[in-house]
């Protein structure tokens, strides 16, 4: 009995054209802010990762024209963002959905590995350490970056959950159980 | 009904079992003594704690697994790990090890033993030593007997009987296994981790990809087919003219259709493999297996399964219940 992967969304490949000439150097000191702040809400993500604390990781989208470089740190984690795969100890490769499907518990991580929608590659260990991690702390980015909104956030809360709902892709925390 | 043990690599996965119906969690320490030592996974005490406290919250057991065999000098840190197990509330510990189970029997009499699937106990004489000499109330069996076997030794032992109903299909004498030893240095038994990650490497090459092990190519598998398993004993090798599985193919155990025998061949309790996986994994598979012994329970057929995309290799095996496979 073989069984069929999730059908996973594929980012639409015409809204990938602004991400080609946008500037990196500001999205990544975003996503820098965004993540600094999810790992001093959620300490033991730096904990749960043990050896790897220092490990750099390449997450990359494989449907966007970009990979992000994350330097994980208890209070200085850095995320840079680069045209080709930088050098990285692991790199963790799939569609966005499914990246994003892994970090609010919509896939599970070797279900995704096994029908080859994941690609591992480098430090194995460093690899599923990132992986347990980031399961174990049910973040929610879209609830994040709600938050970072500030007085947009009753605005911006709904706009993502339709999204969500529009696109397929887990953008929030998922609670009933897998996609 | 029968009991549901189900897996919690992590605090997230614990409370994703308990919200699903699990009866019993099982769960381990971060270190060595325990069968699922992986990178991020696993329990420091305080997390145990906490996590024996929610799950009891909710009605549920938590078992935690020191099921690893000790090392000689070092035996101190089993020690402690029942000693800990018991003062964070644990219902049962699940051990391995003759000498570790004498001691918890000596020193902590009062905290319910189960004998893990790694002591390898797959006959009566030996079950009933166990429950006679040092108190074990049950035992997780091997995943090697049919269910007429199960039926045959429940029949001749005074302890009860736990048995894998999902998740990854080890048919080798578990706690005896030395193929991850021999390729790695490292084995389930002394270290708690079986093709331990940080010797398992995948390697795009063209348009496939090879996974080694300790420096072993192990298997390739070809574009579009599932990734490979990374342990020696699902591995592909070519001796000859001949290339296959040589120890056993790569599935993974649904014994879901089986519950309904296994219930008659007199079996306690089932168990769900998988603390290694995610915590939506743990909540599918408990929340389909609850609604499984829910339906035995009340003379129901088995609810049909939607389970195939969750298991290792995304191939599945009734195993050696049914024996149907090489």
């Amino acid at each position: 009995m073989f069984g069929h992967a999730p059908e996973i969304p594929v980012f639409p490949s015409p809204l990938t054209a602004p991400l080609r000439l946008a500037p990196l150097a500001p999205m990544g000191l975003a996503l820098t802010l965004i993540a600094r702040r999810l790992i001093a809400r959620h300490p033991g993500l730096i904990a749960r990762l043990g050896d790897y604390g220092d490990a750099r990781f390449a997450i990359d989208p494989t449907d966007l024209p970009l990979t992000l470089l994350m330097h994980p740190h208890p209070t200085h984690t850095r995320i840079t963002l680069h045209r080709r795969p930088p050098e990285a100890d692991a790199r963790i490769a799939g569609p966005l959905a499914g990246l994003l499907g892994l970090v609010h518990g919509a896939y599970d991580g070797d279900a995704l590995f096994f029908s080859r929608d994941l690609v591992i590659e480098g430090d194995t260990s460093a690899a599923l350490a990132l992986r347990n991690a980031i399961d174990d702390a049910e973040l929610d980015l879209g609830a994040e970056i709600a938050g970072l909104s500030g007085p947009l956030r009753a605005v911006l809360s709904p706009l993502i959950a339709a999204a969500g709902r529009v696109t397929g892709v887990a953008l929030t925390r998922v609670e009933g159980g897998m996609a | 009904m029968m009991e549901l043990v189900c897996p919690a690599g992590t605090p997230a996965a614990l409370r994703a079992a308990v919200e699903a119906g699990a009866h019993a969690v099982y769960c381990g320490f971060n270190d060595e003594t325990n069968a699922r030592n992986f990178p991020g996974l696993n329990f420091n005490r305080q997390e145990v704690a906490e996590g024996i406290a929610f799950a009891h919250r909710h009605g549920t057991k938590v078992l935690v697994a020191i099921n690893t065999f000790p090392r000689a000098g070092q035996q101190d840190i089993w020690h402690r790990a029942v000693a800990d197990a018991e003062t964070a509330g644990a219902d049962a510990v699940i051990l391995a090890d003759l000498g570790l189970v004498a001691h918890a029997a000596e020193r902590h009499p009062g905290l319910r033993r189960h004998l893990s699937v790694q002591a390898a106990a797959a006959n009566p004489d030996a079950i009933n030593f166990y429950a006679e000499t040092f108190g074990v109330k049950r035992v997780v069996l091997p995943r090697v007997l049919t269910v007429a076997e199960i039926t045959a030794i429940n029949r001749e032992i005074d302890a009860e009987t736990e048995v894998f109903v999902f998740g990854g299909l080890c048919v080798m004498a578990e706690g005896r296994c030395s193929l991850s030893s021999y390729a790695t240095g490292l084995s389930p038994n002394m270290n708690g981790v079986c093709s331990p990650p940080s010797h398992v490497v995948y390697a795009e090459e063209g348009e496939t990809l090879a996974a080694r092990l300790g420096g072993f190519t192990i298997q390739k598998a070809a574009r579009g087919a599932p990734a490979p398993y990374p342990t020696l004993c699902k591995g592909c090798f070519t001796s000859g003219d001949t290339t296959g599985h040589v120890f056993e193919d790569p599935s993974s155990l649904d014994a879901s259709e089986l519950i309904p025998a296994l219930a008659k061949a007199g079996v306690t309790a089932l168990k769900i493999e998988g603390r290694q996986r995610s915590r939506a994994y743990v909540k599918e598979v408990v929340r389909s297996f609850r609604a499984a012994v829910e339906a035995v329970d009340a003379g129901r057929p088995v609810p049909a399964g939607q389970l195939a995309r969750l298991t290792e290799g995304q191939a599945a095996t009734t195993g050696a219940y049914a024996k149907t496979w090489r």
